[in-house]
């Protein structure tokens, strides 16, 4: 009898959601994307792409998102600015999609942005800058932590080591080059001199010229703002010159490709990183862990070792959908609305409260203070 | 003071040994056919890319791993000439050029294609204590990268001056009917020349890549480099293309040390604008004179 019960409910669902589907086959959710999926930043686009992929095809899997299907539009920015811009007037004019999820680097985010806030179209970026959000640009949302906060917690994490000489080596693309203004405008808040301010290129092959000169200055630690090769060339020449100062490295470096790449030199290297990389090691009752972990080992068994960058595209895809849930529409304005009212969304990179005023949502405790150890990380706080 | 220019010398002939590597053979294809072969620093990639793929999947013993990767590396440059550079013969030469641009992009697409987009790194020959003279540091791989350069540096020029098939290759690049002529074969010679570039090629990126890593697209970078260095040296002159490298490498280093690490790019820019404005045939290249 029981069997036959569930039989017929299965049935009945099975009818329900197919009828249910068809009826809404015209209602899909349109989502556009531009990411850097090759090129310098494809570490960055490529986790970040899979991962709206994959939920997406989840997604429609179960039968959509409140009954719709979605669809994801994408294109390859490479990194370049002028491509993103293109492919977003393709994606509002062409594709006519309802929001657009994406821009993986800062570069590519805030060429847009103009377009954007002309088209009136939710814009939730991916990318570092806190140009992004700072200030609040009507309709662009912005998912990672902002390098301003990164430089704020490394600053934090030094006074609490007593050390207040900073060398300053960044890397001289759009990332590192924030980071570095970021850095030099919070020193002084948190009574940090800098004492040597070296840059290198994206491509560079060797940095022991700037690290020799930041050996003879007398400063207490290294600060690295970069990402690619560059932080973790930087990390073996640190150590092949023998420095034994403290090296701090940005988030640009969270994942285990750099402790890979730098080997045995990146042991004692701190960096800020959102928790999603020790998801395992977070107590039980941080309301992020089953979140953290569900992405993680999903994205782990498809695509391999997990970075924070995947996870900010779930952060994106999810924050918009549940936007599109509560305006009840995709109506372009609803949902912006919708998005900045986000309250206590839990994501992969920490919990979101937005307001009009705020366009990220996120404070300073989703950042932990990370060390490097036996090739893993560990939380330092 | 001194222990800081001697660390900025060594990092500079470090860096520069590669550019000069890659210099050296956009010079040996330059001069055997007047073309600028832009796939060089494709080479580069290919043959630490193979390197790193043969003996980090494959198990392969690093050695053997390194010769079959420069062998592949050969073969590839073989293959570019045959297939692409070949069959353009009459063409001008600033269609080869093009041709070997495109040939450099679809390199580069097989490489994304075969090995992904992610960085490599390949074990250190030697270990990674450093070395200390004086205050100054090296690696075991900073002097595998020089004496590997200067070795092959060595063995080219042993072979362009003191070899029938080398003085052959030469003769083609003098006058090619005329070498023709004597019962030179100038197709097989073509073959040489783009085997041997690609050998040099292969070499200088396996020799570096434990120092810099390397992924589908560093040859961009160590491609215009070589470029650079090989015009700054003279670009006929295989010898003028080593010490180009080898010059361009010091610029850069003691630029970054001594002036400012964010000019450092610049600087080596205006140096070879300033030496082209002054010799426009490059340091060590003769002045070319067209015969009336």
């Amino acid at each position: 009898m029981s069997i036959i019960k569930t039989i017929s409910s299965l049935a009945v669902s099975a009818i329900l959601t197919l009828t249910g589907s068809q009826l809404m086959a015209s209602e899909t959710i349109k989502i556009g994307s531009f990411l850097a999926i090759t090129g310098g930043a494809s570490f960055l686009g490529d986790p970040e792409l899979k991962t709206l992929q994959m939920y997406v095809e989840e997604i429609n899997a179960a039968g959509g998102h409140a009954g719709k299907q979605i669809e994801l539009v994408h294109y390859d920015t490479g990194g370049r600015a002028k491509d993103a811009v293109k492919f977003a007037k393709r994606l509002i004019q062409k594709d006519k999609v309802d929001l657009i999820v994406g821009g993986s680097t800062s570069g590519t985010s805030l060429a847009v942005m103009p377009l954007v806030a002309e088209s009136e179209i939710p814009f939730i970026s991916l990318a570092g800058s806190v140009k992004i959000i700072y200030p609040v640009q009507k309709w662009t949302f912005k998912m990672p932590h902002t390098d301003a906060m990164a430089a704020a917690k490394i600053y934090g994490d030094m006074r609490k080591r007593g050390i207040s000489k900073v060398a300053l080596i960044s890397g001289s693309g759009g990332f590192g080059k924030s980071g570095r203004t970021q850095s030099i405008n919070l020193a002084k808040q948190f009574g940090i001199t800098i004492v040597a301010d070296e840059s290198y290129g994206a491509k560079d092959t060797d940095m022991t010229a700037q690290l020799t000169k930041i050996r003879d200055t007398d400063a207490q630690a290294i600060l690295n703002f970069g990402f690619g090769t560059g932080p973790a060339i930087v990390t073996k020449n640190v150590r092949q010159l023998g420095i034994d100062l403290p090296l701090y490295q940005s988030h640009g470096v969270a994942s285990k490709k750099f402790i890979e790449l730098a080997g045995e030199a990146a042991e004692g290297v701190r960096l800020p990183a959102a928790a999603l990389l020790v998801a395992d090691q977070l107590p039980d009752s941080d309301p992020q862990k089953a979140v953290l972990l569900a992405y993680k080992s999903k994205f782990e068994a498809a695509h391999g070792p997990v970075s924070t960058f995947g996870g900010h595209a779930y952060d994106g895809l999810f924050i918009a959908l549940d936007a599109i849930e509560r305006a009840g529409t995709t109506d372009k304005a609803k949902v912006r609305d919708e998005i900045e009212n986000t309250k206590g969304f839990i994501g992969t990179a920490g919990v979101f409260n937005m307001s009009p005023q705020d366009h990220l949502g996120l404070g300073m405790d989703a950042f932990k203070m990370l060390e490097i150890k036996n090739g893993n990380w560990v939380i330092v706080e | 003071m001194f222990d800081q220019i001697l660390q900025f010398l060594l990092t500079g002939v470090t860096v520069g040994a590669t550019y000069a590597l890659v210099a050296l053979g956009f010079a040996i294809i330059y001069n055997a056919s007047d073309v600028v072969n832009f796939a060089q620093g494709e080479f580069v990639m290919i043959g630490a890319m193979s390197a790193i793929a043969l003996s980090a999947s494959n198990g392969l013993p690093l050695w053997l791993a390194i010769i079959i990767s420069i062998l592949i590396t050969v073969g590839v440059g073989m293959a570019l000439q045959r297939f692409a550079i070949a069959p353009a013969r009459g063409a001008s030469v600033v269609t080869t050029i093009i041709i070997t641009i495109g040939a450099s992009i679809f390199l580069r697409g097989i490489a994304l294609l075969l090995w992904g987009k992610d960085i490599f790194a390949l074990p250190h020959f030697s270990g990674e204590t450093p070395i200390h003279i004086g205050e100054a540091t090296l690696l075991p791989q900073n002097i595998w990268v020089m004496g590997g350069g200067a070795l092959m540096v060595i063995g080219v020029h042993y072979f362009f001056n003191h070899t029938t098939q080398g003085k052959a290759v030469l003769a083609c690049s003098c006058n090619r009917t005329a070498a023709h002529l004597v019962g030179i074969n100038v197709s097989r010679m073509m073959l040489i020349a783009y085997g041997l570039s690609a050998m040099l090629g292969a070499s200088a990126g396996i020799l570096v890549a434990p120092i810099t890593f390397t992924s589908y697209e560093t040859g961009v970078m160590l491609g215009l480099k070589g470029f650079s260095a090989a015009i700054l040296g003279g670009m006929g002159n295989p010898m003028g293309a080593v010490a180009g490298g080898l010059l361009l490498g010091l610029i850069e280093s003691l630029a970054a040390g001594l002036i400012s690490s964010g000019y450092k790019d610049a600087i080596g820019f205006v140096i070879l604008l300033l030496v082209l404005f002054f010799r426009p045939s490059g340091l060590f290249g003769k002045a070319s004179a067209d015969r009336v």
